[in-house]
């Protein structure tokens, strides 16, 4: 407990707390229980129909799809850069840092355009990609590369600074008994940042199965092509079939909702065995 | 001696193959992309771009995509700081649910957060229908904008600021309540400057989302153009008309000025990492 004389009056401190609750109640508890509230208001019948329909089917199998290329092209790339970054020292270490966070500050929509231009039929690779019938923009590859652009940082940016705070210690140690670099990894490495790891690549999940600006641009919203759950639940939502629409769209709240839980016990679990981290020294 | 320090980092197998993967896969993926879009725009012609940035329709969607982000972030930064102090000083039931809370609009898809924003504010809407006697129309006007831009701006001012207010030293408090300050004197001439960079950081992280953001505006915007129509979707639009050459022009200016807030916020993390080192 705080000393009196360093603490707010009691007045003082309710009222803060009221302001925090309220703002928090109106933005985030509201929202979140209008989603599945919209969701359920014509019943469950209307619910399961919503999430069976073919096209729903298919903005689902498109939507898994993207994340089962592009989570772990991004975790490989995630675990390559920090251990470039971390164990080493470069010049020009902290300009990678900054054009591996880039995607973060790019808007959705511009991250999008950049892929039009490129493999659009208007777009430097264009005509050849027509001439050899090789479609990327409108299409499933378009989404894929759209996605991996907007996700690329997450699993490095959580492991850069993990592994920047372990050192090069125990690799090295390991280095001199005689391991392999590979050994080192599998052995050392990994056990200390699995829970990093894992951190990284729930958020990557989360922002790969719903990003939205981007892929509307590159998806040309082909119903059962190229739609994912995103851009169904835009479609449902914009011909005003409001239940069907939070009824898809329920299922990505689920998934921010699973997303946060599994963040909470990354997050303590991180923090336990960095605690155990620190004591061993 | 920086010789031996680098032979000695290098005991560990792997620079030349993981840096070499790195920068090969953030080329093809990041700079090979956002290089062709600038030479996209240069073959267009810079005064043809300039044209195109500077027309009416998108000055409009200027005004309306950086004052709601200004205002939504200026909301962020004192509402994210009294959240951060809620949830660092005070114990209540309950607050460990809030804290996971916070990143909510992280998580949650934006296409989601706009169709539900739209649908509380609207007229007959959980929030809505309290708004509309008062004469407050929320849903498909600038307001609506700025709402939504305070709803994903909200967790940077929280998150930068949460851990400064924790590792804040409660001596600095004591002495300064020993020499007679009153609590209010205390918290804004001894706490609030060393959450300053904290707070600014946090305010442009809001700010360079908020400018960029898409989807949970495009919903709750009712894009009008003039009016209502944030700059993202001005590009879409374009594309749409097959006038590639403006939305690369506007992608373009989007992008510089993204890159103009990342320096000055890799600037502010710098200024307060070297506060708080």
């Amino acid at each position: 407990m705080r000393k009196p004389h360093v603490a707010e009056p009691t007045a003082v401190r309710w009222g803060v707390m009221a302001v925090a609750l309220v703002f928090l109640i109106l933005f985030l508890v509201v929202p979140l229980a209008a989603v599945f509230t919209e969701a359920f208001r014509k019943g469950v019948g209307v619910y399961l129909a919503a999430l069976r329909e073919p096209d729903a089917l298919a903005a689902i199998r498109l939507t898994l799809l993207t994340a089962v290329i592009t989570v772990p092209l991004n975790l490989v790339f995630g675990v390559v850069a920090a251990w470039a970054i971390a164990k080493f020292e470069f010049p020009g270490k902290q300009l990678l840092i900054t054009l591996i966070d880039l995607p973060f500050s790019v808007s959705p929509v511009v991250a999008g355009l950049i892929y039009v231009l490129l493999f659009g039929r208007q777009g430097w690779f264009g005509p050849w990609l027509t001439a050899h019938h090789i479609k990327m923009v409108f299409a499933v590859p378009g989404i894929v590369l759209a996605t991996m652009f907007v996700t690329c940082p997450f699993v490095a940016r959580e492991l850069i600074p993990l592994m920047q705070a372990q050192g090069t210690d125990d690799e090295e140690a390991a280095r001199v008994l005689g391991a392999s670099g590979w050994q080192i990894f599998w052995r050392v490495t990994l056990p200390n940042i699995t829970w990093g790891l894992l951190y990284g690549v729930i958020l990557c999940n989360a922002r790969a199965m719903g990003e939205f600006g981007a892929v509307s641009v590159v998806s040309g919203h082909i119903r059962g092509q190229t739609n994912t759950i995103p851009l169904h639940v835009e479609i449902l939502y914009n011909e005003y079939h409001a239940a069907a629409a939070f009824a898809v769209a329920s299922l990505l709240a689920l998934l921010a909702l699973i997303t946060l839980a599994a963040k909470t016990v990354v997050e303590r679990k991180a923090r336990q065995s960095l605690k155990g981290f620190v004591h061993e020294y | 001696m920086s010789a031996i320090r680098g032979r000695r980092h290098r005991v560990i197998p792997g620079f030349g193959l993981t840096l070499g993967v790195t920068l090969l896969y953030l080329s093809l993926i990041v700079l090979i992309p956002l290089s062709a879009t600038f030479l996209k725009a240069s073959t267009a012609g810079w005064s043809a771009c300039w044209h195109t940035v500077t027309e009416p329709r998108a000055l409009a969607s200027y005004r309306l995509s950086f004052g709601a982000a200004f205002i939504g972030a200026a909301v962020n930064a004192i509402m994210g700081l009294v959240v951060a102090w809620v949830l660092v000083r005070y114990q209540f039931p309950g607050r460990r649910i809030i804290d996971a809370l916070v990143d909510l609009p992280f998580a949650l898809p934006t296409a989601v957060a706009g169709i539900t924003l739209t649908t509380v504010l609207s007229v007959h809407g959980w929030i809505g229908r309290y708004l509309e006697p008062l004469g407050i129309t929320a849903a498909f006007s600038p307001l609506g904008v700025v709402i939504a831009l305070i709803f994903i701006g909200l967790p940077f001012v929280v998150r930068t600021v949460q851990p400064v207010l924790q590792a804040l030293d409660p001596e600095l408090e004591e002495a300064a309540a020993s020499l007679g300050a009153g609590r209010w004197q205390t918290f804004a001439r001894v706490i609030i400057p060393e959450l300053w960079p904290a707070l600014l950081t946090g305010f442009a992280l809001a700010f360079a989302r908020a400018i960029g953001e898409y989807g949970s505006v495009v919903f709750i915007s009712g894009n009008m153009p003039m009016r209502t129509e944030i700059t993202p979707l001005l590009i879409i639009t374009k594309l749409e008309q097959y006038d590639y050459a403006g939305a690369t022009a506007i992608g373009v200016f989007m992008l510089l000025v993204s890159f103009a807030l990342l320096l000055v916020i890799n600037l502010l993390q710098w200024w307060s990492g070297k506060r708080h080192a």
